[in-house]
Parts: C-alpha cells; structure tokens; sequence
C-alpha cells in the first residue's frame, strides 16, 4: 500500500515533508509495476515525467492545492506527454496537440499524473469491456467488472495505484464505477468543469469529475478543476464557492427526497436496497426529514439518453475519418468515401458502430421528429420533475446501481441489458444537475463487493451535497475499506 | 409512428452509408436486429403527452457564446499535421475526391 494512499492526508504529509513527493510517487509507480498487469486500469503510465514533477514538488518548484500527490487521468483527456486513445483502435497512436484544460488546472496546482487509465471505447458503456484494449478487473473481485466508462480510474484508486483519479460522467461514468469499487464519485453540474480537451461523446451531457477515497478528497479535486474557461463556450461564468469550508458542517433541517418511481425498476438486488435503506434510516437518526417526492418521467429517462446520446456521439465522432489523425485503412480504396468508411469500420467497436449508427438513423430525414426532438421534449419533462422535487426536498437519494458489480461478460450478449444499468444515473446528465456517489455498504458473502448510494442535488449544489455526504460519511467507516490485492507486497 | 420499425436490410445500409461505416452484409444484419431492439425500447417515449413541451437541446441558459474576432496563438501546421496519416508537405494527403462514388460508402 502507499504510504499515505488518499489525496488530502498525502498532500498534507508532503508539506510537512514527513514523505517526499518522489517517495510516494515512486511507491505508485512502483505498485502499478506489481500489479497492473492483473487489474488492467492503465493504457499507459508517466513513469520519466512523474519522477521529474515530483522531484520539481521536492524542490520547491511547483506548488499547490495538490503538490506532489499521484493521481491518474482518463484516457479520453487530451495531454501532450504520450497518447491519448479513447481505449479505441482508432486513436490507438494518437498524440495530442494540446492539453486538456483540467489537466493543465490539475498540474498548476502540483498534482503528479501518473499516467492515462483505460474505459469503454469513447466513454459509451458501463464497464470497461469495450474497450478496445483489455476489460479492467475490480480490484474487489478479479472476475467482476469496475463498472464504466471510467472503469481505470475507479480500479486505479481503489487498488491504491494513485491517491485520487478523474473520470467523464455521460450517463453515469463515473458515479457508477465509484459505487462498483467502493470509492466516492461526482458528476459536477453541466458547465461547472471546462470540456476543452475531453474528447467529446455528447456534448450536452458529458462532464469532467474526480474520483477520491473521501468526500474531502473529491472537493479539493473539484476546488481546483472547476471554473469558466474562455475556452469551453458552454463553461459556467459562475464564481466558485469554497467547498471544503462547511464541509464539517451537517446541515440541519436536512430534507431527504426519495422518489417513489425509484423503487420500480425490478432488477434492484436486495442487498443494495437494504444498504441504501439502512443509509436513509442513518440520516434519519440524524436528525433529516424523509420526504416522498415524485420523478414521473424516471421510466422515460433511459429511453431519452439512448437517443440524445447517440444522436451527438454520431455527430462527434464523424471528425474520425483517417485523414487528419488515427486510424487510416490499409485496404486499397478507389476514393476518399471509400478511405473514410473504410478506416471508420476498422478502427471502432461494436458498441461504438452501434451508438452511431442509432444516432444516424434517429437524426436522419423523417426520423429526426419522431426520435430526436421527441427526446429533447423529454429532457424539458425530465428537468422539470427535478425542478419540482427540489422545492420540495434537498438532496435525492437513490441507489447508484442497480446491482454491486457484475461478472464480466454477464450482460455483453444483450447491450439493452447494459443500458439498464443506468437507470439511476442518466438523468441527472439530461437534466444537467449535480450527483455524488459514496459507499454504503458491503454485500455479504466471502468476496464482498461495494454497495454505493447516489446524492442528486440541484445545478450548483455541489458545496451542499459534499456536506450531506460527509455527514453520513463521518458517522460511518466504508471508506476505512480496502480491497486484497493478489500479488501486491500489501 | 405507432408501430415498432422493423428495418430491412437496406433500411440498415443506408444507415451505414450515412454514418460512413463499412460493414459487411453479416455484420449489417447482426447490428440491424440489435438496433431495432433498441428502437423498439426507446418507442416507449411515445407514450408522453408532449403537446406544448419545447424541446431542450441543452441543460443551460447559455446562447451565443462569443469572443472577439481577433486573432490568438493557435497550433502550429507541424502540430496539425503530426499525426496525419499520410502527408504532403503542409498537406494531408487523400484518395480522389471529385468523382467518389457515394456506393464506396460500402
């Protein structure tokens, strides 16, 4: 294990250099030798660059918020130090021109990124197995996903490869992932965090957010990424409040919502519905009101993103061509159409063609009003369910998943199987607002696995929903947790 | 629309041709039957009354988001071109482009 493995208690121990940065950030690189190969979070680590920031950390150098703490970045985040893949065949070479905005936010403030972690292929999936590369293990059971998209950077935290980690949430990619490994999770409010140099899915619903142990540990992350950049048109001007002043601080007069439709969907394992009640009756002992709030348009939400979501991605993804970078077919072609489609068969995966595909269908002539504006319409339903139950409570509270991780390859045979995964995630992304998922719980039997709950609170509520977490989190030790890694020096 | 759509095999190259995917007729029938589950399943949306609802292409109040037309540092063309596939000096280098065939699209 890293000697100090979570992110404010490493930056902390640096300051009053009771370790160096270059000590744990070796002890990281390090550890990702040892055991990467059989968890499979990273596409490429920073071993030359890492030991070279840590030494500027250790010098004095380079300062900040984060100095001299090992995080990792999802592989879909443009750097200009090795690749940037998208876990795709398509990109498998490519090197960006550029950094990501968050990532440039992110080292100004001393962080030691130590390399790229793997996801589903373009962010589209919900537990890494389609990635072009490798499916990553859960380091809480080898034969069970992460979760996904960013199934990488919820097992490279959770396998104590880095102190923290950031993922994109589209659908639920990170909330989701973050309950499967047991770690917390936040998709900041629509705008709150700069997209320039997240390779876009779709673009009305994808956010930067980070990973850490503790509620403490993603606000500082968030504390520093978020913010308006002149360069994302649609980045909040917004003022950044300060999150970690309050976070100490429950709130009183707290009003739980929980939505009545959240309790249809009939695929809820049992144990994840008892951890999730046992957590509404701790915040009830806390003294919160349990308020029954309704979402009626739930049962529409999965519906709607699997034609927003495709439809945008369709748009994305046609600048992947094999003309100005990736992959180009070898195959010999009569003409530029040819050459496109070509490269475009060779270099995507199936879910990937599939998203497309359905995104070009639902917007193509005599469809589009049928499937795409209808969608837009249930977005205007879906924002406004929120709405109203917001005046009625503060935060919701809900399962993040249906289940605690899934075997691998348990639902690749059906792709609607894995979009149900999503059922408790996808419209907080449509609707633009902000959600948070921590541990609640273990399942039993002798390999357990995490059970997280999900926090949705309104656009800009980010400061209010780390302090609800942190009350529940305070009063409970899931996050004390780590998992047994096989062939790890412990 | 009132009847889940059933897609014909042309109804799916089309598609493909659209997305400029290449995908042999196998492929095209395995992805057609997926896509026609998944259509089926979002069909389920037509059961809203959305009489009077706009559409919301996007969660926030933001329109028009300009900067001033001046110009700033951008990437250089050895930048640009660094990953290009194939290149000519300060060009990417293509296949024909007048005369391609609209079938190529596969």
């Amino acid at each position: 294990m890293l000697a100090f493995d979570t992110l404010i208690a490493a930056r902390d121990a640096i300051r009053a250099k009771d370790i160096s940065s270059t000590e744990l950030t070796r002890q990281a690189l390090i550890r990702i030798d040892q055991i990467d190969k059989g968890i499979f979070a990273f596409n490429s680590t920073w071993h030359t660059r890492a030991l070279e920031r840590a030494r500027d950390v250790d010098n004095g150098r380079v300062t900040g918020p984060l100095a001299g703490v090992p995080i990792a970045i999802k592989d879909n985040l443009c750097t200009s130090t090795g690749t940037t893949t998208c876990s795709s065949r398509i990109l498998r070479d490519f090197k960006a021109p550029y950094d990501a905005t968050i990532v440039l936010k992110l080292e100004a403030a001393g962080a030691i990124i130590v390399g790229k972690t793997n996801l589903d292929e373009f962010a589209m999936g919900s537990s890494t197995e389609n990635s072009a590369f490798h499916t990553t293990k859960n380091p809480w059971d080898p034969t069970r996903v992460p979760g996904g998209s960013s199934g990488g950077s919820a097992a490279a935290l959770a396998a104590g490869m880095c102190c923290a980690s950031i993922g994109s949430d589209t659908g639920g990619s990170i909330r989701q992932p973050a309950s499967l490994c047991g770690v917390v999770g936040l998709k900041p409010t629509y705008g709150l965090v700069s997209r320039y140099g997240l390779i876009a899915f779709a673009s009305s619903l994808d956010q930067i957010g980070p990973f850490g142990w503790k509620v403490a540990d993603v606000a500082q992350q968030l504390q520093v990424i978020a913010g308006h950049d002149p360069k994302d048109s649609t980045s909040l001007t917004n003022d950044v409040p300060d999150y970690l002043a309050m976070l100490e601080q429950p709130i009183k007069g707290l009003r739980i919502g929980i939505a009545r439709e959240y309790s249809l969907p009939s695929g809820i394992d049992p144990q994840v519905q008892s951890a999730v009640d046992q957590a509404v009756a701790k915040y009830r002992d806390m003294g919160a009101t349990i308020v029954d709030v309704s979402l009626p348009h739930t049962e529409y939400g999965i519906a709607a993103y699997y034609v927003i979501a495709p439809c945008e991605a369709s748009s994305n993804l046609a600048r992947y061509d094999g003309i100005h970078y990736g992959h180009r077919t070898s195959e010999p072609v009569k003409d530029i159409i040819e050459l496109v489609s070509r490269s475009r068969g060779e270099g995507f995966g199936e879910e990937v063609k599939r998203r497309i595909m359905i995104g070009a269908y639902a917007l193509s002539s005599g469809y589009y009003d049928a499937y795409y504006l209808r969608a837009l319409k249930m977005r205007t339903l879906i924002k406004r369910d929120f709405d109203d139950a917001f005046r009625k409570c503060d935060v919701i509270l809900s399962p993040t998943a249906p289940t605690p991780a899934f075997k691998a390859g348990e639902k690749t045979g059906d792709p609607l199987q894995m979009y149900l995964c999503d059922v408790f995630t996808v419209t907080c992304n449509i609707a633009g607002i902000a959600g948070i998922s921590l541990p609640c719980g273990f399942t039993s039997g002798p390999q357990p696995l995490p059970i997280g709950m999900q926090l949705l609170g309104p656009t800009f509520s980010e400061a209010m929903l780390f302090r609800v977490a942190r009350m529940y989190e305070a009063s409970t030790n899931w996050h004390l947790r780590r998992p047994v890694i096989a062939g790890a020096a412990a | 629309m009132s009847e889940s759509k059933s897609l014909s095999l042309d109804d799916v190259k089309h598609v493909a041709k659209l997305a400029r995917l290449w995908l042999d007729d196998a492929h095209l029938r395995r992805l057609g039957g997926q896509l026609e589950l998944i259509l089926k399943y979002v069909d389920q949306m037509e059961k809203v009354d959305v009489t009077g609802v706009e559409p919301m292409a996007h969660a926030l109040p933001l329109h028009n988001v300009f900067r001033e037309d001046v110009v700033e540092p951008s990437l250089t063309t050895e930048q640009v071109l660094a990953n290009a596939p194939d290149r000519d000096g300060p060009f990417f280098k293509v296949p024909k482009i007048l005369g391609a065939d609209e079938d190529s699209a596969g």
